[in-house]
């Protein structure tokens, strides 16, 4: 059971690599890149959590209160806005690739071949 | 000679994939089986951090404190992202030489949207850029600040967007003048941090008085870093937004024949 | 005390950039490049007195003014030895070659492309002095960020888009990958800072969790340095992106991956992996010879001129990474001299392909058959370039070379030093037949292929202005760069400041006392390396290698006949199979990240468990 996050976040890592490689839309590419990030979520706030801990707000808790690590948090908050830019970036680019090539499978875009 | 062979099939690419993602499964779960178990936790800066935060800097929002002063620098970074990735949007979505900005009455009302969308969005509107307001600043008090408040005051906005009155919120706020609160909003960030460079000799030093726990005006100048980036956040998913929209609703392929 | 200048060079492009958005419907472009080149001089000469600081007692300035308590930190720090300050002063300088290089380019997005720039040199500067692990992966996405949309910039053409999704999905899982690293090695440690980690790493044995972090976080980079197999986005984002973005790509961005490898060794896993080292040795070394022989097989293959440079980046990438892989101070001396002469170099071959895409519309080798001749001010840089390209002694890659190959002997692998030849050689060849064909008419004019053909042709104008005439500053600009890699390791003390630097990046157990407790270190002084008969033999040899080989390629169609059918058919076949992996579908880049990846990770364990 104490494992259990860790494996859902490896799990996550891999069956979002997989949507990526087996996706004929690139939309649906894009969407697989963050179920990939998602696994970096899961795992970072797994590894700050503190069992028996409040959350990191100390308002109206005793200042000896055990809490959940910060940290991680922040990073997760970082990574989450880091996401969210990168996705618009690529949907513009998806949107560009439909005007150009008429079509959204990574199959049709011919140009690059060696 | 030879012609170039056969493309890549996707049977061979799904049968790579079949092999190596398996392997690097087994790779990642070796790895995540040296950590400590769930909840079993001992990592010392989070520990430091929850242990001195509120002395040093009045902050009851430890999240907050180390966003916005503590890790002040990666948050610098972070929305300079935002920035880059919002004015990489305007670029590749700008209009190019064989298309044109269309505003026929037919074309920008969106689709679906009735009187009753309209009435909601004039209700919520208000409890939006409330809510936005409080979240910007009370970061440092309580979960929320600068990225929460500016996503939420950026959908104000956005509500009236897609209560079908889009063109109107473009002639109200014009992308100019939201570009322009964008920059103004990183651009502040990074000064204040050169405000702690000038008043107290390092770069990103919180120079303001760190105030009374729990108050509004306090942890420094973390509730001026907390405007600066959720002004930056509204500026920039409005022009992402609005890059997109303009995309479905308003550019449009010209036509031959006309200019 | 640190200089109160420290964060400047990273914040004044932030503000820059901020700015010229904001004023963006207000100004003209000689106001953005005005505003543009000025902060980019600036950052230069901060940069400058930094690294003249740092070389008298290395930098750490923590942000904030959180230092660290008993060697444990709650702040983000700025780790400044010299040869971080001296690459971000290279990337710098770069930026504004590009600058002045590319003022009739990007007419008509108003102040977009400078803001983009100067975000981009931010984030090149701030990888290369950032002390905190967590920092490095956000200036890390930082980069990327801004290189994907000016990737992609010519959106009325297929290629650019595709490049530029290929880019930004594949870099994109790299940083994942990373992150991973940085949570195992936090629940580890529990610290962010490099050197705290690297400090709480000292005390135990490396075990499976430290070995995959390592491994995760080198693949990240490794992808971010186009390591075979995890290279395809490379050669699609180089082809296509605007010349000025390809030759900061090529020029410094694809060798920071290589950097952060370098750092992250030496400042945090030498301790763990101390007693790994031969092993992980010929890990990195064999990632490296794959790259550089797989990188200028296909080099030399190419007829798109720009990817034929991207395949020449992957090839010299093989020596870099080669070079790190030795794991010793001169390996990582001769990586820093090296990159300087290529990226100089590579830049310069850069914006001479610029020339002539601006003058010719295309970029292919064969379209471009004998019509170099109105331009030979250009053919004679790219001639100069690619004799350079294959190592000319005396000059800077030859000079970087030199103490590879010495780096090598010492580690007793020589056999690498028959690597960086073939590798020098093949790749100087292929720039020196695209020159001859291009500029003196040489060798048929049939190809081989058409398919590539389509690729090279340019619709949209990349840059304004008229084709018959090429503006002056795009021939001054490469010459310039060409100058400097004749010059800089010609300049006496050079060569012998990097090796001291590079002694001191290496310095394991220093980093703690100079960036946690702020303390002095007394470095020993190191004896400078001297330039061996055999080092010019060598390089003599890769330089009329590939004078030879460029002829082949040119007139060489007839000896096809001598070669017997036993070898050629296989040869050609399998260099058709390596080919069409290329194969531009971000779904097989993605399945051979995976596999590299996953066998990259299972050989360390299985290693240096």
């Amino acid at each position: 059971m104490s494992f259990l996050p860790y494996a859902v976040a490896a799990w996550l890592f891999v069956v979002g690599l997989w949507g990526v490689v087996a996706s004929r839309h690139m939309v649906r590419t894009v969407l697989c890149l963050t179920v990939i990030q998602s696994a970096t979520y899961v795992l970072l706030l797994a590894v700050g959590y503190r069992s028996g801990a409040q959350a990191p707000v100390v308002a109206d808790i005793p200042p000896v209160t055990p809490l959940v690590d910060p940290v991680m948090q922040v990073l997760v908050l970082t990574d989450i806005v880091i996401e969210a830019t990168v996705t618009a970036v690529l949907l513009a680019l998806v949107i560009q690739a439909h005007k150009r090539f008429g079509s959204v499978d990574p199959s049709d875009l011919r140009p690059l071949r060696d | 000679m030879r012609p170039t062979g056969t493309p890549v099939t996707r049977r061979a690419r799904l049968t790579l994939f079949a092999l190596a993602g398996p392997g690097l499964a087994a790779v990642l779960v070796i790895g995540l089986r040296g950590l400590p178990a769930f909840g079993d936790y001992h990592a010392v800066y989070g520990l430091v951090v929850t242990g001195v935060a509120l002395s040093m800097r009045h902050a009851t929002d430890l999240v907050t404190a180390v966003n916005f002063d503590l890790r002040a620098f990666d948050t610098l970074g972070e929305e300079y992202i935002l920035f880059a990735s919002v004015l990489g949007v305007t670029l590749l979505l700008r209009v190019m030489r064989e298309e044109d900005e269309e505003y026929s009455v037919a074309r920008h009302d969106m689709y679906g949207s009735s009187d009753a969308v309209r009435m909601l969005a004039l209700l919520l509107v208000p409890l939006m850029v409330a809510l936005g307001i409080y979240l910007v600043i009370h970061g440092q008090l309580t979960p929320g600040g600068g990225f929460q408040g500016g996503i939420v005051l950026a959908a104000a906005p956005a509500a009236i967007m897609l209560a079908g009155r889009y063109v109107e919120v473009k002639a109200l706020a014009p992308t100019w003048a939201v570009e322009a609160t964008e920059a103004i909003g990183a651009a502040g960030y990074a000064l204040l941090g050169l405000g702690g460079l000038v008043f107290a000799s390092v770069y990103l030093r919180n120079f303001l008085p760190a105030g009374n726990a729990g108050q509004l005006l306090s942890a420094g100048f973390m509730p001026l870093n907390s405007i600066a980036v959720g002004l930056e956040v509204m500026g920039a998913f409005l022009v992402a937004w609005t890059a997109f929209l303009d995309q479905a609703l308003l550019i449009r392929r010209r036509r031959r024949g006309n200019q | 005390m640190s200089p109160h200048i420290t964060a400047l060079p990273v914040v004044v492009p932030f503000i820059a950039a901020a700015v010229l958005v904001a004023l963006r419907p207000l100004t003209r472009r000689w106001m953005d490049d005005t505003t543009t080149g000025a902060s980019v001089i600036a950052i230069i000469v901060l940069l400058a007195l930094l690294l003249e600081r740092s070389v008298q007692r290395p930098i750490a300035y923590w942000m904030g003014g959180l230092t660290p308590v008993h060697d444990v930190t709650i702040g983000i720090s700025l780790s400044i030895d010299p040869l971080g300050a001296g690459l971000a002063a290279f990337a710098a300088i770069l930026v504004l070659a590009v600058l002045v290089y590319s003022a009739r380019y990007f007419d008509d997005v108003d102040g977009l492309f400078h803001g983009l720039l100067l975000l981009f040199t931010a984030a090149l500067v701030g990888f290369s002095l950032t002390g905190d692990l967590f920092n490095l992966v956000v200036f890390f996405e930082l980069m990327g960020a801004a290189a994907y949309a000016l990737t992609g910039y010519l959106i009325e053409d297929q290629a650019p888009i595709q490049g530029a999704i290929n880019f930004a999905v594949t870099n994109s899982i790299a940083g994942y990958s990373m992150l991973v690293g940085v949570a195992l090695l936090y629940a580890r440690t529990g610290a962010l800072n490099m050197t705290q980690i690297g400090l709480a790493l000292d005390r135990h044995a490396a075990d499976p969790l430290v070995i995959v972090a390592m491994a995760l976080l080198f693949v990240g980079f490794l992808t971010k340095a186009a390591a075979v197999p995890v290279h395809f986005w490379l050669a699609d984002a180089y082809a296509v992106a605007p010349t000025p973005m390809c030759v900061l790509f090529a020029g410094i961005m694809t060798e920071l991956g290589v950097y952060a490898i370098a750092r992250l060794y030496w400042v945090i896993f030498a301790g763990p992996m101390h007693p790994h080292m031969a092993a992980l040795r010929a890990i990195l070394v064999a990632v490296g010879v794959v790259t550089a022989l797989l990188g200028s097989l296909m080099c030399f293959q190419q007829r798109h001129v720009k990817r034929l440079l991207a395949f020449s980046s992957v090839a010299h990438i093989g020596v870099l990474i080669c070079g790190v892989g030795l794991l010793s101070d001169k390996g990582i001396a001769g990586d820093a001299v090296y990159v300087v002469g290529h990226g100089l170099i590579k830049a310069a071959l850069f914006m001479c392909a610029g020339i002539l895409l601006h003058r010719f519309r295309t970029i292919d080798e064969y379209d471009l058959h004998g019509q170099g001749r109105v331009v030979p001010a250009a053919g004679i840089l790219m001639a100069l370039g690619g004799l350079l390209l294959a190592a000319l002694p005396p000059f800077t890659l030859f000079a970087g070379k030199s103490l590879l190959e010495e780096a090598a002997s010492q580690a007793g692998y020589n056999w690498l030093i028959v690597v960086f030849v073939v590798a020098s050689a093949v790749t100087g060849a292929a720039v020196l037949r695209v020159t001859a064909r291009i500029f003196l008419g040489w060798g048929p004019t049939d190809a081989p292929e058409a398919g590539q053909a389509r690729a090279g042709r340019v619709s949209e104008d990349e840059v304004g202005g008229r084709p018959e005439h090429t503006p002056p500053m795009m021939i001054v600009v490469p010459a310039v760069l060409l100058a400097l890699a004749l010059a800089v390791a010609l300049i006496p003390g050079a060569v012998p400041a990097i090796e001291a630097a590079a002694a001191r990046f290496t310095d394991h157990t220093a980093y703690v006392t100079w960036v946690l407790r702020g303390r002095a270190v007394h470095w020993p002084s190191v004896a400078p390396s001297h330039i061996s008969l055999a080092d010019v033999g060598y390089s003599t040899t890769s330089v009329v290698a590939a004078v030879g080989l460029a002829a082949v390629g040119l007139f060489g169609r007839p000896l096809r006949r001598h070669v017997p059918v036993a070898i050629e058919r296989p040869w050609l076949r399998a260099v058709h199979v390596i080919r069409d992996l290329h194969s531009g579908h971000i779904g097989d880049y993605v399945a051979w990240w995976t596999a590299g990846a996953s066998v990259f990770g299972a050989i360390c364990l299985l290693a240096l468990a």
